[in-house]
């Protein structure tokens, strides 16, 4: 886990609105931001965690008492009706989030879980439920140019995370009705500051000189900055009235080019950028390969390389943000270059 | 026997079409027999929906296809706005309808069909009826209607043939079928004809389930004996039993004085060309559209159902036709500058006795040397010598004649023969390449090609139609080898030519386009519109009487002795602008003591470059120009200066045109300063795109402003900084496209009006802004964008050469993506540096808050081969596609 802080200063919160919010998956960057801008807009907010998220201690003492955090883990019938016991709705962004491990391990966390945390709420009379996935769930391997938001694809997804992702999307969307509105936002390619899941380990193996880049970076891909995806799922809970039942994809809005967008994270750091290329047919095959071996003998880091991953940086996959930016009523408040910016500022300290 | 149809398992057909009538024979070969027929028809669905049909489309198949054939029709057919019921029947012995063991010829396949209309109770209806038909249904359907002259409102057809003499072969793919050895064993003991007709579907062919639906009902050889039958009918040559029929038909049509619609893919092997130019001939006032990329099945390799729709639309629903309308708006807009009118060739009569020089010819391999001068008095003589030798070979008024001559004196002539005979000149440029020559004569059909010995071996080789001329002055038996039926230097009678008398709407000329812009399309222009287009070119530029002209463009050269100027023509490889020095220019210039020039910006580039090679007597006449013309592309400020330096004194002018409208708009280099300061000093609309300055003489020019999918609305404006598409009325407009039904009707989609294709805007000066193309406008996740803005933003960042901004993915969430040629030359095509990509995109959206997705580079734009200079942007966006989605791609 990396450093807790918060992206955006823990200042301006509203006066309580008396509605309480159960966020799953809080020790991550995007929920743990989530779970500030709700409490920044007069929310309350239980955060169901395993292990302690550490973010009461950055609250200040009067919202403090607007926050609660359960621990537990959310495929437990008890821990997840304590946490939705008081609770009006749901923001469930807890998954097993890696390029690696056994399926029966994404089985578990992210399609019973959420199956559990589905029918919890029901049985609570909580009739908001917002799923954060993945464009992934609809991503076939090949490019997604332009496209909006198509319907969860289990049987097409690659890799373990995706499948188990689809799944588990296509599970909570078949409870939604009139009397439990269920919205699903997929963010695509959350980056920023302190970020574990892609930009510090680019940093990281760029730094070391062992970052390739795929087909020499050519693919135009769409990515999102942590501000702007907090921002839409707030906005996502507030309006489920608008979105429930649809799929909404959320970008930046910016596609660039794979080697653009490392380049411009690594000079931001003030890191040489990659420039050894790999043609995207090797990556894959060696990527599927340590895949294998990590199921087997699962190593501390995520493997160098998984198929999944390789795919996601050698096919270009942008999307129309169009739909979802009218049923959001929402736009990116922070441009990419902006961005850079506040990487920059953030690993030059 | 019957077969049974399984309407349900047919692609593309609604199973309630289906039906069956038992109908009785009245045909000589089996009269009083009963015959089941299958059909399709959509009235049952057309009155589910209770929508009342228009009329009614009898739609005829031929061999060896079946009802399904006109599938897209019945559905289009259904429609609240414009519907139509449709009836496509299945001819006896062929489809699903029954096979009947008696062998029906071409009689009796007429009487047949007559039985079915009067059984289904067509022959009763109030509503119009309208034919349609495909290959031997094309006579059968035409034999139907003459006897049924009272219930025929309109015959449409597709590829068919009505006449065949005997005097020409029969296709080669005909003649196969019909041989006795071949005959019986292709038609009906295999299914060989079947799957060589379903196989010149074209675009990848038919896929597998329509393939299977066109053959399901000829599976046995029981089933294929209509097919025999129909080949064994075909009226090869008077010594066939069902000539006198089709004779009879053929001729019988000449007096249908019904409206005609002709679709014709003309890459068809068996109902060639010829056959439209026949049907052509003996319905004079049929409208034709046709399909240069689609074979003998024209209706699975295009759309032909909603341009028949929308041509039955105009027919029956509308007071007046498209073409009425535009006519009528097109005269009163004109207004006054329409009723002058000054044949071409009276200039000419006026100077018959003029002893000085009217045309100058360069050397063609000494650039200071002339080779050839005609004072106005010989010019004259020469005209009606080549007149009165063209009347001779019995070439007469609206017969069309290929020029296959470079421009010089020779030319000239020939192009006043032509004007003055009424021939109608078909100008096809060398730069389309051979293929694109080949293909665009064989639309516009010549009666003759007059060509240089070249273009004789080309003729011959290349099968262009049309009897050959030879334009050669000497080597008159090679020419006359090579298939020419006289030579030019054959011609010696210089009396004058009497055989024509002007009438301003007599069709001109046929100019060729590019092709920049898809296949070359031949564009027709009237005498009146072509003396039009010299009174724009006198009237804008001022010409006097005896004014000079260099003359390095061609479509305005030609204009010379019309408007009473001297020309000369310099030494240049015609078919690339790009050899003319400046020298060669100059001694042209000392020649004449030119003061006007005519040029491409292809030649202006190279002028400029060999500018060094100039002498003193070079100099000095160029000194004397007055104005110098540049047409065919904008150029950039820099190129324009160094071109002021080489004519220090004269007005350098870019007009804006097309070959639809020669010109439409000009400026001169001052009034691009002024309009870019204006643009500095925030005037509106003084800004994104290309000045091309104010509206020629008599010229109208308004914007069709674009909606959010990016096509123009039908309220037109004159209000600065609304982009939209540019539509120009002017006398000297474009008369219509050459059998083009379908584009000439979106080209004149507002009455009156000439859309051009193009997209811009006015500034508040009333200044015309060129944004670039209709078809190159970017439905983005941003709105709608044109490019040029944008390309002229990116090659303001220094190391950028030339930018070309296309759109990537599909169309309303599309990311605009800037593609640049860099200096130095970039090593190879691919991303551009990240720094340089920041560059521009930062320069690109700081000018036009356009955000660009990303910067690639190439070594070199792709380029149309005429210009030269106009980037291909469809193939770079195919490219760029391909690079952003992680592919390989090469670009060219």
């Amino acid at each position: 886990m990396g450093k807790v802080f918060s992206q955006r200063p823990l200042t301006d919160f509203a006066a309580s609105n008396g509605e309480r919010v159960v966020v799953t998956g809080a020790s991550g960057m995007l929920g743990r931001e989530v779970v500030f801008e709700l409490l920044r807009q007069g929310y309350s907010v239980t955060a169901l965690q395993r292990s302690d998220a550490g973010l009461a201690a950055l609250l200040p003492e009067e919202i403090r008492e607007r926050f609660r955090q359960v621990r537990g883990n959310i495929t437990d019938i008890a821990t997840v009706e304590e946490a939705l016991s008081d609770a009006d709705g749901v923001i469930h962004l807890a998954a097993k989030v890696s390029f690696a491990g056994a399926w029966e391990d994404f089985l578990e966390t992210n399609v019973r879980g959420t199956r559990v945390l589905v029918e919890k709420a029901k049985d609570a009379g909580i009739s908001r439920f917002l799923f954060i996935s993945s464009p992934s769930v609809a991503h076939t391997g090949v490019s997604f140019m332009g496209e909006g938001n198509g319907p969860a694809t289990p049987e097409q997804a690659r890799g373990h995370y995706a499948k188990s992702k689809a799944m588990a999307e296509l599970l909570a969307l078949e409870s939604d009705s009139d009397d439990f509105w269920v919205g699903v936002i997929r963010p695509h390619i959350v980056w920023g500051p302190g970020d574990t899941q892609l930009v510090e380990r680019v940093l990281d193996r760029a730094a070391k000189g062992t970052l390739p880049l795929l087909n020499k970076g050519t693919a135009l891909i769409d990515t999102t900055y942590i501000d702007n995806a907090v921002d839409a799922i707030v906005a996502g809970y507030r309006r489920l009235e608008h979105i429930h039942g649809t799929p909404l994809v959320v970008t930046n809005g910016q596609p660039r080019q794979v080697a653009e967008l490392l380049a411009g994270m690594c000079e931001a750091a003030g890191i040489t950028p990659p420039s050894r290329s790999v043609p995207a047919f090797l990556a894959r095959g060696a990527g599927s390969l340590i895949e294998k071996a990590w199921e087997i003998r699962p190593g501390e880091d995520e493997p160098p390389m998984t198929r999944f991953l390789a795919e996601q940086l050698s096919t270009s996959h942008w999307f129309d943000q169009s739909l979802t930016r009218r049923l959001l009523d929402w736009e990116p408040a922070v441009s990419i270059e902006e961005g850079y910016e506040k990487l920059g500022r953030y690993y030059r300290k | 026997m019957n077969l049974k149809p399984h309407p349900e398992s047919w692609p593309g057909v609604d199973a309630r079409w289906s039906k069956t009538l038992r109908v009785t024979s009245t045909a000589a070969v089996d009269a009083g027999a009963t015959h089941t027929w299958h059909f399709l028809d959509n009235l049952s669905v057309l009155q589910e929906q209770g929508i009342e049909p228009v009329g009614t489309i009898l739609a005829v198949h031929g061999n060896p296809t079946w009802s399904y054939l006109w599938r897209s029709v019945l559905s289009a057919g259904i429609n609240a706005e414009n519907p139509w019921r449709v009836v496509a029947v299945d001819q006896l012995n062929m489809g699903y309808s029954e096979r009947t063991g008696s062998n029906r010829r071409l009689a009796d396949r007429v009487k047949d069909l007559g039985d079915f209309t009067a059984a289904l109770g067509l022959n009763q209806t109030e509503l119009p009826v309208v034919t349609l038909a495909h290959d031997w249904g094309g006579l059968i359907s035409l034999g139907w209607a003459l006897d049924h002259r009272d219930l025929v409102k309109a015959v449409t057809l597709t590829n068919t043939a009505v006449f065949h003499d005997g005097a020409e072969k029969i296709p080669a793919a005909l003649q196969l079928a019909l041989n006795p050895a071949i005959h019986g064993w292709g038609t009906q003991k295999t299914s060989t004809f079947l799957d060589v007709t379903l196989h010149l579907a074209q675009k990848g062919g038919l896929s597998k389930q329509v393939y299977k639906t066109y053959s399901a009902p000829y599976k046995t050889t029981e089933l294929r004996e209509g097919i025999r039958q129909f080949v064994a009918d075909i009226p090869a040559g008077p010594a066939t039993e069902s000539y006198a029929d089709m004779v009879r038909i053929a001729e019988g049509i000449k007096n249908l004085d019904v409206p005609a619609f002709f679709q014709w893919g003309t890459k068809d092997p068996v109902f060639q060309r010829r056959y439209m130019a026949d049907l052509q001939k003996r319905l004079p006032q049929a409208d034709v559209h046709r399909y240069e990329k689609a074979s003998h099945l024209v209706m699975e390799d295009e759309d032909i159902a909603t341009p028949l729709f929308d041509w039955l639309e105009e027919r029956f629903l509308w007071k007046q036709t498209g073409r009425q309308a535009h006519e009528k708006a097109r005269l009163e807009l004109s207004g006054s500058a329409s009723s002058v009118f000054r044949p071409m060739v009276s200039e000419l009569a006026d100077r018959a006795d003029d002893s000085s020089l009217a045309v100058v010819d360069m050397d063609s391999k000494d650039e200071t040397k002339i080779a050839a001068t005609l004072t106005w008095a010989e010019l004259a003589a020469d005209v009606n010598r080549v007149a009165n030798g063209l009347t001779a070979l019995g070439v007469k008024a609206g017969d069309r004649v290929n020029l296959m001559v470079p421009p010089g004196a020779k030319l000239t002539t020939l192009i006043y023969a032509c004007l003055k005979i009424g021939a109608v000149i078909v100008v096809a440029d060398t730069g389309l390449g051979l293929k694109g020559l080949t293909r665009a004569l064989k639309g516009a059909r010549p009666d003759y090609i007059v060509g240089i010995r070249g273009a004789l071996v080309a003729a011959k080789s290349m099968g262009w139609p049309g009897k050959l001329i030879g334009a050669e002055t000497s080597m008159a038996a090679a020419q006359k080898k090579l298939g020419a039926i006289a030579t030019l230097a054959d011609f010696t009678d210089t009396s004058e030519n009497t055989s024509y008398t002007v009438n301003p709407e007599d069709d001109a000329a046929v100019l060729y386009t590019s092709g920049s812009t898809g296949p070359a399309k031949g564009v027709v222009y009237t005498q009146r519109q072509i003396a039009a287009m010299r009174d724009a070119i006198k009237n804008t530029y001022k010409l006097a009487a005896g004014s000079g002209l260099v003359a390095g463009f061609a479509p305005f050269a030609l204009l010379g002795p019309a408007l009473g100027a001297t020309s000369v023509t310099p030494k240049m490889d015609v078919t690339k602008p790009k050899t003319l020095t400046a020298s060669a220019l100059g001694a042209a210039a000392a020649a004449i003591d030119a003061t006007t020039v005519f040029a491409s910006p292809a030649a202006m580039m190279n002028i400029v470059k060999t500018v060094g090679e100039l002498n003193h007597e070079q100099k000095l006449a160029l000194a004397k120009v007055q104005t110098l013309l540049s047409a065919g592309a904008p150029l950039a400020v820099p190129l324009l200066k160094a071109v002021q330096t080489l004519v220090p004194n004269a007005s350098i002018h870019t007009p804006y045109g097309m070959t639809e409208a020669l010109p439409v708009t000009d400026v001169s280099f001052e009034e691009i300063q002024q309009a870019l300061a204006d643009g500095e000093r925030g005037m509106v609309g003084a800004a994104d795109g290309v000045c091309v300055g104010l509206p020629v003489f008599a010229a109208q020019v308004r914007i069709a402003p674009l909606d959010e999918t990016g096509q123009p609305v039908a309220e037109t404006s004159q209000e600065p900084g609304v982009t939209g598409e540019i539509v120009v009325a002017a006398p000297h407009v474009k008369d219509r496209y050459d059998t083009l039904w379908a584009t000439e009707r979106i080209s004149t989609s507002t009455p009156g009006w000439h859309h051009t294709g193009d997209v811009g805007h006015f500034d508040e000066a009333g200044r015309l802004w060129v944004e670039g193309r209709l078809a190159h406008v970017m439905v983005t996740g941003q709105g709608v964008l044109t490019p040029v803005a944008a390309e002229q933003a990116a090659e303001l960042v220094p190391d950028v050469r030339r930018a070309a901004v296309v759109a990537v993915g599909p169309v309303g969430s599309a990311v605009p993506v800037a593609v640049v040629e860099t200096d130095p030359l970039a090593k190879k095509a691919g991303p551009a540096s990240s720094s340089l990509s920041r560059k521009v995109r930062q320069k690109v959206a700081e000018q036009t808050g356009i955000e660009l997705a990303a910067v690639l580079a190439v070594r070199e734009h792709p380029t149309d081969i005429r210009h030269n200079s106009k980037i291909d942007r469809p193939l770079l966006a195919q490219w760029a596609n391909k690079v952003l989605s992680g592919q390989k791609a090469k670009v060219k």
